[in-house]
């Protein structure tokens, strides 16, 4: 996400300053993946069975009211 | 210098009837203060429930000096009085629930548990509030205890038939502009000025989310812009210091009910942190906590002012990959690493004059922070990916990227929000945490019998001693307690006895067991304990 787009967020942000120039979308850190390839894909395996069906409906559905 | 410190934390969780809208969040909660009532058979012979004594509540007491008028007060800030939906009304609305003895009463809303803790509908959610604990590891034990505790909950309502099935998460919104807290609460001498409170941590909770963020999908408070963040609070801040809770939240809250004696202590409330699975960024919460309010009333705390602190806590949280540098008021430019750096440095330094840190005269607890809070620094500022295990921001974040590697998925697809909210599912064949703890993926401080342990037994060294174990000895006696009391009502007695529980570091096992050990019954063990006639 380039940064600039990170620091207009808040509205309150003026104070902010970036030495990083705006880059484009990083691409994701695979270091440990790098290392340990077959853990990862069992690890998301594992996870794609127990995720909850259809991940839209689910997630839309998570409605709270406000707390502390 | 010390981690050593009366403690303790708050859990509000999200619940959720997965395929169900039309529920009350209210009554459902309120099912899970009931499950949990009758897993444990806890259970007062008078009320139905351990009614909350809000005798010595004070929620609108401002620490700054000053009591807000009830009538200026947002109506969510007066949690000293009975909620509007009683237990009758819910009654009424789902119907009379099977006691623990077989007999139909109406449900519970507020149990006392033999642990201590405090398990209760707060608002519309169920709140988990730990007992009293002495340092930062015990803070851990009995934090993930609540998190046992909402599990048997979830398990009994999944087995009662007529009830819909309820999934808790321990997290802190819905992505749709609520929030809901998981607050600390410290306890701090009274003597300490307010403003030096403030101006001491109000640096260290800028940036404290670095080491104990949870991680969060979406920016903004309703999650709609595309990204992930540092921590799932933060955006839910928009004041630096005040009384509210609910409304316009600040860094740095004021309520000033120290639930102790008020001429001794205050208790400070902390309401900026988020709900924590991994058990190193929960320590750190506490301890780094701790040794920084040490650091306060020592006045070692480092020289830095944050230039917007409400601006700089969004941008923080915003900026997971460490880039940005923040202005102080002295126009130095500094990253937020740099800020908990130099909080550390202080807190060594502190730490070698006190001894606390000394491997064979400190306090125990004071070194593990220091070495902890110095590895997760050292590994922010390297290769993030080597404190995975520890931060629950960067294992949340490596976890989505994996996803994201995998399938292509850009930050707004619904399965990366998924991910982000079944990580804090209690359950641990549906929580993503848990799935990676079992994997050993997450570092553990505390072994699963520790905790299964502390979600029934007390700890030991403070007042929580005395109320857990009148709760598991006399609970039938016990028609009320709180805090800083325990209320009795014998039998053939027609006062009620009120036994205060004001300091904090009293009621402890050293000082009490013989006398409950001797006293299995209430009414003696009363007597020998107030020194009055046994009648």
């Amino acid at each position: 996400m380039p940064a600039q787009e990170q620091r207009n967020t808040s509205g309150r942000d003026e104070e902010v300053e970036a030495d990083a120039v705006p880059t484009p979308e990083p691409a994701p850190a695979g270091a440990a993946g790098n290392a340990q390839t077959a853990g990862v894909d069992d690890l998301l395996d594992e996870i794609d069975g127990v995720l909850e069906a259809n991940a839209e409906e689910f997630v839309r559905g998570f409605v709270q009211k406000g707390g502390q | 210098m010390s981690a050593v410190r009366v403690m303790g934390a708050e859990t509000e969780f999200g619940i959720h009837t997965p395929g169900h809208s039309s529920f009350n969040a209210t009554w459902l909660s309120t099912q899970v203060v009931h499950a949990y009532s009758l897993e444990t058979g806890h259970r007062a012979a008078a009320g139905g429930e351990t009614r909350w004594d809000y005798t010595d509540e004070d929620p609108l007491a401002d620490a700054r000096g000053w009591v807000v008028p009830r009538n200026e007060a947002h109506a969510s800030q007066l949690t000293d009085e009975e909620q509007e939906v009683t237990a009758a009304q819910i009654a009424l609305e789902g119907g009379l629930a099977e006691a623990a003895d077989g007999t139909m009463g109406p449900l519970m809303m507020n149990m006392v548990l033999g642990n201590g803790a405090r398990l209760y509908v707060d608002h519309a959610h169920p709140e988990y509030s730990s007992p009293e604990v002495t340092n930062p590891l015990d803070a851990v034990t009995w934090d993930a205890a609540g998190d046992v505790v909402a599990l048997a909950a979830v398990r009994r309502i999944a087995a009662t038939p007529g009830l819909p099935p309820i999934t808790l998460y321990k997290n802190n919104t819905d992505n749709k502009s609520a929030s809901y807290g998981s607050h600390e609460n410290y306890l701090v001498p009274r003597h300490v000025p307010f403003p030096h409170l403030v101006t001491g941590l109000t640096p260290f909770f800028t940036t404290r989310q670095l080491i104990c963020g949870a991680g969060r999908i979406g920016l903004g408070q309703d999650g709609s812009r595309a990204g992930f963040q540092v921590s799932a609070r933060a955006d839910f801040f928009e004041a630096e210091v005040g009384l509210e809770t609910t409304i316009r939240r600040p860094i740095i809250n004021t309520r000033d009910e120290p639930h102790a004696t008020a001429d001794k202590y205050r208790r400070l409330h902390v309401i900026i942190g988020d709900a924590n699975l991994s058990q190193v960024s929960a320590y750190l919460k506490f301890g780094t906590t701790a040794l920084v309010l040490d650091l306060i009333e020592n006045n070692a705390v480092p020289d830095v002012e944050i230039m917007a602190p409400v601006g700089t806590l969004h941008a923080v949280s915003h900026d997971w990959q460490l880039r940005d540098k923040y202005r102080l008021a002295d126009g130095r430019r500094v990253t937020a690493l740099d800020v908990q750096w130099m909080y550390l440095e202080a807190a060594r330094a502190l730490a070698e004059r006190t001894g606390a840190a000394d491997p064979v005269t400190g306090d125990g607890h004071t070194a593990t922070v220091l070495r902890l809070w110095e590895e997760v620094l050292a590994g922010l500022s390297g290769d993030v990916s080597s404190v995975a295990g520890k931060v629950e921001w960067v294992a949340k974040l490596e976890l989505l990227q994996q996803f994201r590697d995998r399938d292509g998925l850009a930050w707004t697809d619904p399965r990366l929000a998924l991910i982000d909210l079944q990580w804090s599912d209690v359950r641990p064949e549906k929580g993503l945490y848990h799935r990676l703890l079992q994997r050993g993926r997450m570092e553990r401080l505390v072994a699963d019998e520790a905790i299964g342990a502390a979600a029934l037994n007390p700890p030991t060294d403070t007042r929580a001693y005395f109320r857990g174990r009148c709760i598991r000895q006399f609970g039938a006696q016990v028609v009320g307690a709180s805090w800083d009391s325990v209320i009795f009502e014998l039998p053939h007695q027609r006062r009620l006895q009120r036994v205060p529980t004001k300091e904090p570091l009293r009621g402890t096992e050293a000082l009490t067991r013989e006398l409950f050990d001797a006293h299995p019954d209430a009414a003696s063990f009363l007597a020998a304990l107030l020194g009055t006639p046994r009648r």
